[in-house]
C-alpha cells in the first residue's frame, strides 16, 4: 500500500513533507542537476534582501565532527534580480517555493514581503530572523522575542492572506518557546526551526579561527538532536501550529523522527552539499519506510512522539 | 540532469598506485569521462558512509581513459583525515564520486603557442589540458614546480606531452632553485608564447598572471579555494572576479570557476570582500542600472 504523503502548511498544501533548507539549496538551479526539483515537497530559497549582498569574506566555512561551521552573510543577488530571474526559473521548473527573506529592520522585511505577495507564485514566506537588527545594537532579531514579534507582525500585515508566513527561530535563545509564542501572537503562521547554532573552530595550525569571521553557524548532522529537542518543545507547548523542522536530517528515518517530534514539513541542509542527490534519496527512504508501516496518511505522523505510549499508528 | 552537467556515481577503483609523493587512484566512471574537459574536478566523499567527515574532498581529474566503458584519475598527497583514508583505498573497493565539475580550461581556437605553469598538485590538471591543446596543433611547453623534487607532479609525463619542460624546485633538489614564476619570463621569449595557464596555489597563480601581463599575454588560472559543496549550492567559495562590466563580483570558485581569466581575479583581495565588490557593505546600486547581477566571466 502506498501512503498519502500530502501535508499542509497552513492553507497551503505540500505534495509531500521534504524540502529544501533556506541557503542549501542555491537558487534550485544547480540541484536541479541532480534532482528533480517538481517532485520535492517544496524548495526554500537563499534568505533574499532588498539589495544585492556580497556577504562575507573567506575562508567562509570548516569542516567539523559530522558537521560544518559556515558564515556566508546572505550573499546574493537581492531581490529585484531574484524575482526577474530566479523565482520565474523555480515556477517554471514545476517548483513550489518556500522564499526566505531578511533584512535589518521590519519595514525591510514588509518590503520583500509586499513584492513578493505581488509577485505570485510563492508558496510560503519564510522569516530569516537570524540577521543582526542594528537598532538592537546588531543582536539576532531572535535574540529579542519583542523585536522579532514586530518582524513577524510587519511581515504578516503585507503578505497575501492566501501565503502562510513562517517565522525561522534559531536554537541558541533564552526563551524558545517564549520566541515561538511570540511570533505566533504575532499572527506567524507557522515555525521553522532550526536555524544553525553559532559555534567556532580554531585552525591547529594557524591557531587563529577557522571561519574568518570567527563566530560560524553549525549545520550538518552533529545538531540533529537539538534540533529535534526544539521541534517537540516549540510542538508541546504550541500543538496547532505548523513546523518546518530541520537540522542534520540525512536519511529518511531522519525526517520520521523530526515528524514524530512534531514537524509537519522537513527540511534537507548541510547534507545537499555532501550529497547532492540527497533530498531525492531521501524522499525515497521516507516512502519506503511509511508504507513499510501501513501508515495511510503521512500528516498522522506529525507529533507521534507526544502521544501516551501504545497509542496507535497509522493502519 | 542534463547530458553535459555533473553525475553523481558510487565508482569502482580500478588502481591506486603511489607516483612520489602522490597518490594516484583510478575509478571506473564512464559518465564522468566521457563529459570530462580538462581543468574540471570531482569532489569525492571521504570516510565510507557513516563517516563524521561530512564534506566531499575536492581533486583536479589527473587522466581519462576509454578502458572499461571510461575511467578518471585524480592524483593527491595526503593533507589530513580524508586524504588518508584515500590513500588507504585498495582496487574494487567503492568510491561515492561527482564530477565532472567546474569551468574548464577554455582552449584557443587557433593553433598557438601555449605555456602551462603548474604548482604542487597543482600540475595535476595540465596534462589533459596539455593533450587537448596538442590535439589543437599548439605548441605546448610545461614549467613544472614544487617545494621539493618528490612533488613535481608528472615528471616523466611532462617530456612526452610537451615541446620542452622546466622543473623548479624551491629547494633546488630537483632542476632549477625557486618558484615557477622566475624562469616563466625566458620561457615565454625562447617559446614565443601566446598564452599562459596556470594552476596551483593563490600567490603562485598571482605571480604568474603578472609576469604573462609584462608580455601582454593572456592568462587561465585554475584557483584553489576550499569547497563545503562543489557544486554550486552553499556560497563557501567565492574569489572577487571582475566581470566584463568592470564590475567586481564574489564568484563560485566551483561553477563560475576554478578557471578564470588570471587579470580579472583581484589576487591583492582574496579573502576579503572589496569595498567596491557588488553588494560590499555601503554599496549602492548605480542610478544606469550597473551592477545588476549576472555570472561573473
Ligand atoms: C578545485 C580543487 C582541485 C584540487 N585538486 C587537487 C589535486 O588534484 N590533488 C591534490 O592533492 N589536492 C587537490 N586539491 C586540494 C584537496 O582538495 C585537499 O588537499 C583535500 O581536500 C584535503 O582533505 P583532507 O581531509 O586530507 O585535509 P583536511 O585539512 O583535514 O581537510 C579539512 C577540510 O579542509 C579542506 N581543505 C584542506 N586543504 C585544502 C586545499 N588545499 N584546498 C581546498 N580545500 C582544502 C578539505 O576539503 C576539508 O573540507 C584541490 C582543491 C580544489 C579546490
Ligand atoms: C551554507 C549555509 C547557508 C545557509 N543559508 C541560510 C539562509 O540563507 N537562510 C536561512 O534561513 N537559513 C540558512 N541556513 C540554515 C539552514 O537553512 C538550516 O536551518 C540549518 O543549516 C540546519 O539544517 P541542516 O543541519 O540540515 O543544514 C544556511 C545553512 C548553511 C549551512
Ligand atoms: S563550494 Fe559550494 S558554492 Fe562552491
Amino acid at each position: 500500500m502506498s501512503s498519502d504523503l500530502r501535508i499542509r502548511l497552513g492553507r497551503v498544501e505540500l505534495g509531500n513533507p521534504i524540502m529544501t533548507a533556506a541557503g542549501c539549496a542555491g537558487t534550485g538551479r544547480e540541484l536541479a542537476r541532480f534532482v528533480d526539483i517538481a517532485q520535492m515537497g517544496a524548495i526554500a530559497t537563499k534568505s533574499v534582501m532588498l539589495e544585492p549582498r556580497a556577504g562575507r569574506p573567506s575562508p567562509r566555512m570548516a569542516e567539523t565532527p559530522s558537521g560544518m561551521l559556515s558564515s556566508i552573510g546572505l550573499q546574493g543577488p537581492g531581490i529585484d534580480v531574484f524575482l526577474e530571474r530566479d523565482l520565474p526559473w523555480l515556477l517554471s521548473r514545476g517548483g513550489t517555493p518556500v522564499v526566505s527573506i531578511a533584512g535589518g529592520s521590519a519595514p525591510e522585511y514588509a518590503e520583500l514581503a509586499r513584492r513578493l505577495s505581488e509577485a505570485g507564485g510563492v508558496a510560503v514566506v519564510e522569516i530569516n530572523l537570524s540577521c543582526p537588527n542594528p537598532a538592537d545594537q546588531g543582536r539576532d532579531f531572535t535574540d529579542d522575542p519583542a523585536e522579532a514579534a514586530r518582524v513577524v507582525h510587519a511581515v504578516r500585515s503585507h503578505t497575501h492572506s492566501d501565503i502562510p508566513v513562517f517565522a525561522k527561530l534559531a536554537p541558541d535563545v533564552a526563551d524558545l518557546v517564549g520566541l515561538a509564542s511570540a511570533c505566533v501572537e504575532a499572527r506567524a503562521d507557522g515555525l521553522s526551526m532550526v536555524n544553525t547554532i553559532r559555534g567556532m573552530a580554531i585552525d591547529p595550525a594557524t591557531l587563529r579561527p577557522a571561519v574568518a569571521g570567527g563566530l560560524g553557524g553549525l549545520s550538518g548532522p552533529a545538531i540533529r538532536p537539538i534540533a529535534v529537542n526544539c521541534v517537540y518543545r516549540a510542538r508541546a507547548a504550541l500543538p496547532d501550529v505548523p513546523i518546518i523542522g530541520m537540522g542534520g536530517v540525512r536519511t529518511g528515518a531522519d525526517v520520521l523522527e523530526f515528524m514524530a517530534a512534531g514537524a509537519t514539513a522537513v527540511a534537507v541542509g548541510t547534507v545537499n552539499f555532501a550529497d547532492p542527490s540527497a533530498c531525492a534519496r531521501i524522499l525515497r527512504e521516507f516512502e519506503e519506510s511509511v508504507a513499510g508501516r501501513g501508515v495511510a496518511r503521512v500528516s498522522e505522523l506529525v507529533g507521534a512522539a507526544h502521544r501516551p505510549t501504545g497509542a496507535s499508528l497509522g493502519g | 540532469m542534463s547530458d553535459s552537467g555533473p553525475v553523481q556515481m558510487r565508482s569502482p577503483v580500478l588502481t591506486v598506485r603511489r607516483v612520489d609523493a602522490y597518490h594516484a587512484i583510478t575509478v571506473v566512471a564512464p559518465n564522468i569521462a566521457e563529459r570530462f574537459r580538462s581543468g574540471q574536478f570531482l569532489a569525492v566523499a571521504v570516510g565510507g558512509e557513516h563517516s563524521g567527515m561530512l564534506l566531499r574532498r575536492p581533486f583536479a581529474i589527473h587522466d581519462v581513459k576509454p578502458d572499461y566503458g571510461g575511467t578518471v584519475e585524480f592524483l593527491f598527497s595526503v593533507a589530513g583525515a580524508g586524504t588518508s583514508w584515500l590513500a588507504e583505498r585498495r582496487s574494487r573497493d567503492l568510491l561515492d564520486i561527482v564530477g565532472p565539475l567546474g569551468r574548464p580550461f577554455p582552449l584557443p581556437r587557433d593553433p598557438v603557442n601555449c605555456v602551462l605553469v603548474g604548482g604542487g598538485s597543482g600540475c595535476a590538471p595540465l596534462f589533459p589540458l596539455a593533450q587537448a591543446l596538442r590535439r589543437r596543433g599548439c605548441r605546448v611547453d610545461l614549467v613544472l614546480g614544487a617545494a621539493t623534487a618528490d612533488r613535481v607532479c608528472g615528471s616523466i609525463t611532462a617530456r612526452r606531452v610537451a615541446e620542452t619542460a622546466t622543473f623548479v624546485t624551491e629547494d633546488g633538489s630537483f632542476g632549477v632553485r625557486g618558484r615557477v614564476s622566475d624562469p616563466l619570463g625566458r620561457v615565454i621569449e625562447e617559446t614565443r608564447s601566446d598564452v599562459v595557464y596556470a594552476c596551483g596555489p593563490m600567490p603562485m597563480l598571482r605571480a604568474v598572471t603578472a609576469m604573462a601581463d609584462r608580455y601582454e599575454l593572456p592568462t587561465q588560472v585554475s584557483v584553489e579555494e576550499s569547497m563545503a559543496c562543489g557544486t554550486g549550492i552553499c556560497m563557501s567559495c567565492v574569489v572577487p572576479i571582475v566581470g566584463d562590466d568592470g564590475i567586481t563580483r564574489m564568484a563560485r570558485a566551483c561553477v563560475d570557476g576554478p578557471v578564470f581569466r588570471g587579470e580579472r581575479v583581484r589576487f591583492d583581495d582574496v579573502g576579503t570582500i572589496p569595498f567596491d565588490a557588488l553588494g560590499a557593505p555601503g554599496w549602492k546600486a548605480q542610478p544606469d542600472g550597473r551592477g545588476a547581477d549576472r555570472e561573473a566571466g
